[in-house]
């Protein structure tokens, strides 16, 4: 297939020549080839008058690529994103699609330029859901356990009247990343969807059996539950993200023990923690040192081990400029949630609800407002 | 002298050839009075009177551990309801004295029986009274057949009836006198029964009359809502209801509460519950509250004990008043509570003042191991409730003070971040539903 002189025309020639019909497998390579070339060239302005067969194309490209099984190649897509979006706050249909082929291709670097974009406009809520979910799969194969956490919130308590399966999928995630991160599942926000709020829980029920098992602190209860559970955890995929939260308890265990003592003895922390010799103890907790998530030193002549305060004096100047952009962050955040409140306080609809809801004045008190809005 | 076991001593649990069939006990609730004090159940009942002598004992029967004990208080019961006209309880006493005491300590069916008969025709007679009260309409009358008939129902156990009596008249109280006769009449029944909860509300119903009470009513009703306080488990508003009881109280309220009990029920609550100044305000400078405390020299000394810092001691007197504190029909249940609470704060007061405490001194003072320590030192800083840090290499116990400085600046960083991601949820979550809220009026359109 030849291509146009690109600019003027893009439009046109999206329609014709790629949605027509099945393409063949040995087409396919040219194919993909072509798409990768037409998006890369294309003007985003054009694009951006007629998004829905732009759209198309791309779906188009990304079922292809997963037939094909080389989502490598659908990296083009965050080219088409790029293209497509109105401002780096916008959520496109794309956008999930891109992160899919990113998982399916198990690169989640490609991903993060996409990812760590903040979205603010949203067009077709079901995007969010995906994107989102993607976005926490990601993340916690990057092991950014708190970003995810975050994603993850955001399917939960995005706005919605009907439960659907990825609200669920993503909240079994949730709980498993809050006790690898935090020990605990917090409860729902006041803001969660009261759909959310009731159901989740009904269709989550071993996870949340999880949790509370981990709350007793015992890992030998632990094990044995998740033994028993197996199955249920290997059929939502989520068998390994299991095992990071067992390993995540002998932590937790151990930084409880920072909490209460100087200095203990390895002997000690192994019976605590129930692990079975000092030297296991040992090289947990050189690991945890290594992470950065205690402070302790390891005396191995004794078989001691001491615990220090976090060695951050808040003195430096890298603390000083880190709390500076914070806070000129913070300051932009805090203008942008303003104007927004402005401008619902002058949206029509607002306006005219607070007017029928106000008490009854005597035209006397009160001339400047119209009488369209009492 | 070994031989002869007058002394009730410790042997006697110990001994396998005692027959435990007869002892009803769960190896958790039974209780070991063994040791040096043993209970004097003589000197014990001779403190009450009425259902609640009878009760006390009972509740003793069933939960020591030793049978000379036990016999003697179902002896000492059976006698007691001898007097009364309780047929029910008799049958009861009969059956778990099972003919252990002999010949004359059996099932008198005849008495009961005649009893009964007395019963029936007293009742009748009653009943022909109220009704032609009633028909007559005069309220006094009425209150008092009713009361009668509460009376009557309290003396032959059926306590649920009686309670629904004395309930009935408060319709037809004119004075406050009634309806304090009334509220002390609940009140009796529903302790007894165990409801506490009527029990708070009566006496907030008495305290309420407009006529001033006597110092004795007052009293009275205070040891009333402590006990109400006890059972709630709030051990705090407990300890202050007994510790304003008046010494007005007396030997007048023997058939709910004996001033000892008073003061042990009281000096225990404030000890768990109290701060230091509490203590010392409420407790030790109460001249009131002395006079119940001489009754009772070891809750004075324990208590003078704890303020002054002498650990070892208080909880040496505090042992040796459990084994007759879980045989009281009140407290039994927290007493485990209470003395945990009261060890605890003991270990508290004790770092307190240090920087640094010798783990080994300490457990001597606490009469404790030293990994038995550590543990509840473990616990009570888990809790925050002691700020230290324990080093466990050299068995020293190090206090540890925030550095407000450093927890400053990390509270303003994390708020920060909080704020900053749930600011970002929000907007989007408020986009997301402005979107809805388009789509919902371009399809109404």
């Amino acid at each position: 297939m030849k291509w146009p002189p690109a600019e003027p025309h893009s439009v046109e020639w999206t329609g014709e020549a790629y949605l027509s019909g099945p393409i063949s497998s040995d087409q396919a390579g040219g194919f993909l080839l072509s798409v990768v070339d037409f998006i890369n060239s294309c003007s985003g302005d054009q694009i951006r008058l007629a998004p829905d067969k732009f759209i198309q194309v791309c779906k188009r490209l990304k079922d292809q690529v997963m037939q094909l099984q080389v989502p490598l190649q659908g990296v083009a897509l965050r080219t088409a994103i790029r293209k497509l979006q109105t401002s780096s706050e916008q959520l496109t249909t794309i956008h999930s699609d891109f992160l899919l082929l990113c998982i399916l291709a198990k690169s989640y670097k490609t991903g993060l330029s996409i990812l760590e974009d903040d979205i603010l406009e949203v067009d077709q809520p079901r995007d969010l859901f995906l994107y989102y979910y993607y976005g926490g799969i990601i993340y916690i194969g990057l092991k950014r356990f708190r970003t995810a956490l975050e994603c993850l919130h955001n399917v939960v308590t995005a706005p919605m009247t009907t439960l659907n399966a990825i609200a669920v999928e993503a909240y079994k995630k949730y709980i498993l990343v809050s006790l690898i991160l935090n020990g605990q599942v917090p409860s729902f926000p006041k803001y969660t969807s009261s759909t959310a709020q009731r159901n989740l829980k009904n269709h989550t029920q071993p996870y949340i059996d999880l949790s509370a098992c981990y709350a007793s602190g015992k890992y030998s209860d632990l094990e044995a539950f998740i033994q028993s559970n197996v199955e249920k955890f290997q059929s939502d995929n989520n068998l390994g993200l299991v095992k990071q939260v067992l390993s995540s308890l002998y932590k937790r265990n151990i930084q409880r023990l920072t909490q209460t003592y100087l200095t203990l003895s390895l002997q000690d922390i192994a019976n605590a923690v129930q692990l079975k010799t000092p030297k296991e103890a040992e090289m947990h907790v050189l690991r945890m040192i290594q992470d950065g998530e205690i402070f302790a030193t390891i005396n191995q002549k004794d078989g001691m081990v001491s615990f220090h305060e976090d060695p951050e004096q808040y003195k430096t100047c890298e603390m000083a400029e880190h709390i500076d952009s914070t806070i000129q962050r913070l300051m932009a955040l805090s203008k942008k949630l303003r104007s927004i409140d402005e401008q619902i306080s002058c949206d029509p609809a607002y306006v005219s609800k607070i007017g029928r809801e106000r008490p009854k004045f005597d035209f006397d008190d009160f001339d400047s407002v119209p009488h369209r809005f009492i | 002298m070994d031989g002869e076991d007058e002394s009730l001593g410790a042997v006697m649990v110990d001994d396998p050839a005692f027959p435990n069939g007869s002892v009803d006990s769960d190896a958790a609730r039974a209780t070991v009075v063994g040791g040096g004090d043993q209970m004097d159940v003589e000197a014990y009942a001779a403190l009450y009177t009425g259902r609640t002598r009878v009760a006390r004992l009972l509740f003793i029967a069933e939960r020591c551990g030793s049978e000379a004990v036990q016999l003697e208080a179902l002896r000492m019961a059976y006698d007691e309801i001898r007097k009364g006209e309780d047929s029910h309880l008799h049958r009861e006493v009969s059956a778990k004295i099972a003919g252990r005491l002999g010949p004359q300590y059996v099932l008198d069916q005849a008495w009961a029986d005649s009893v009964d008969r007395r019963a029936e025709q007293r009742k009748e007679k009653l009943e022909n009274e109220l009704n032609g009260y009633r028909t007559n309409l005069i309220k006094e009358s009425i209150r008092m057949g009713y009361n009668d008939f509460g009376d009557f129902y309290y003396a032959h156990g059926q306590l649920g009836d009686a309670f629904k009596s004395y309930v009935r008249t408060r319709d037809y109280c004119t004075t406050s006198k009634h309806i304090i006769q009334m509220c002390l009449n609940v009140i009796l029944v529903s302790i007894e029964l165990g409801q506490f909860m009527h029990v708070s509300n009566y006496v907030s119903k008495a305290e309420q009359t407009p006529d001033s009470l006597d110092a004795v009513t007052i009293a009275k009703l205070r040891c009333a809502a402590g006990l109400a306080n006890l059972e709630a488990k709030k051990y705090k508003l407990a300890a202050r209801k007994f510790i304003e009881t008046g010494p007005e109280l007396g030997n007048n309220y023997t058939e709910v509460i004996a001033p000892q009990d008073v003061a042990v029920y009281g000096g225990l609550c404030a000890l768990a519950s109290f701060d230091r100044t509490e203590l010392k305000k409420k407790v030790i400078d109460n001249i009131n509250f002395r006079n119940f405390l001489e009754l009772v020299p070891e809750v004075r000394e324990l208590i003078n004990d704890f303020y002054a810092s002498r650990y070892a001691s208080c909880l040496e007197y505090l042992e040796n008043l459990k084994p007759n504190l879980l045989l009281d029909i009140h407290l039994h249940d927290h007493v485990n509570t209470l003395y945990t609470e009261i060890r605890h704060k003991a270990i508290i007061q004790y770092t307190l003042p240090f920087i640094s405490v010798n783990l080994h001194t300490m457990a001597g003072a606490f009469k404790t191991s030293v990994t038995g320590l550590e543990k509840e030192l473990e616990v009570l800083i888990t809790n925050n409730q002691i700020q230290a840090r324990i080093d466990s290499h050299n068995k020293i116990l190090y206090a540890r003070h925030a550095d407000q400085r450093n927890a400053t600046f990390q509270r303003a960083l994390q708020t920060g971040t909080e704020f900053e991601r749930e600011i970002r949820a929000m907007l989007l979550r408020a986009n997301l539903i402005k979107h809805e809220s388009n789509l919902k009026s371009a399809r109404k359109l």
